[in-house]
């Protein structure tokens, strides 16, 4: 587990680290298997095309994971994830990649606990962000 | 008053909201823990390894954020029906009170909040289907809220 990062190291507007993801078919795959949720458009082509789709595209709910383990990576073991959302604005396709991208909004202390709020993004290899979301977490402070 | 005559949103599909779904409960395996950990490609320790996990805070290991996507509700008793064919996930916003742990007993429930229609360039006419799921453990502490969107549609032909 990598360096801690604290309440006191983080400043309005700071970049959080860029997260690249490298969705396959097979992981949506596995994703359907891990989650349950078998719904044709993540892995059959044909029935994508016919729902109007360009292709199988990834499960909202797997974006929204890779959102989740960019927030986690960044807040380390010692910070708590709050609260997490985001809208699937675009599809995104397997065989591209992806990155979570986000930054700093708001700090603010509250009955003890030091919040941060994010606006991060998943965007597609073209730049176009699909999935903007929000994050609040809680992080520990070196006081 | 055109607008409202072609609305596919009906009484029975605002009846429905509120109308919560009988609880479902589901044991939490560390195996599905790890595989869902996997499957999402994230190697955090928290979520796929025990010894790791047993020297961090946690004490031992703690699902993902949004592993509780692969701990389903039971039927909805008033459900709405959409009249069109094709869905789509629209978004999720979670707030997390509780980490889920192996062993954990998670009992769900989830309810419609809101149901209403949108016309959209590419597919026409959208409807669009708010559900609030509750997780509670089994200590009875909620876990997690999750306030979903689906979006259903007719295929362009």
């Amino acid at each position: 587990m990598g360096d801690q990062v604290y309440f006191e190291d983080v400043q309005e507007g700071m970049e959080i680290p860029t997260l690249r993801k490298d969705p396959t078919t097979q992981q949506l795959v596995k994703y359907a298997g891990a989650s349950g949720d078998y719904y044709q458009i993540h892995y059959d082509q044909t029935f994508a095309k016919g729902n109007g789709l360009p292709d199988v595209i990834l499960h909202g709910a797997l974006k929204n994971a890779f959102l989740g383990q960019f927030v986690t990576d960044w807040i380390g073991e010692g910070g708590t994830l709050r609260k997490l959302s985001c809208q699937y604005r675009g599809m995104d396709v397997p065989g591209t990649p992806v990155f979570v991208k986000g930054s700093v909004t708001k700090k603010s202390s509250d009955d003890g606990e030091n919040l941060v709020e994010c606006e991060l993004w998943l965007e597609n290899h073209e730049g176009a962000k699909t999935t903007p979301g929000y994050a609040t977490v809680s992080l520990p402070s070196r006081g | 008053m055109t607008q409202e005559q072609d609305s596919v949103i009906t009484q029975e599909m605002r009846d429905a909201i509120g109308v919560e779904s009988d609880p479902v409960s589901h044991e939490i395996e560390k195996g599905a823990i790890i595989k869902f950990a996997q499957a999402i490609g994230d190697d955090n320790p928290l979520y796929n390894d025990e010894q790791a996990a047993r020297a961090s805070r946690y004490g031992g290991i703690i699902a993902p954020p949004t592993f509780l996507r692969s701990t389903p509700s039971g039927p909805m008793k008033v459900s709405i029906q959409s009249p069109f064919s094709a869905n789509l996930d629209g978004g999720s916003e979670w707030e997390y009170f509780h980490p889920v742990r192996p062993g954990d007993t998670i009992t769900v429930t989830q309810k419609f909040a809101d149901v209403y229609e949108r016309n959209a360039r590419a597919f026409g006419k959208m409807m669009f289907t708010i559900r609030e799921t509750k997780y509670v453990n089994q200590f009875g502490q909620t876990v997690a809220l999750q306030r979903s969107t689906g979006i259903s549609y007719n295929p362009p032909s």
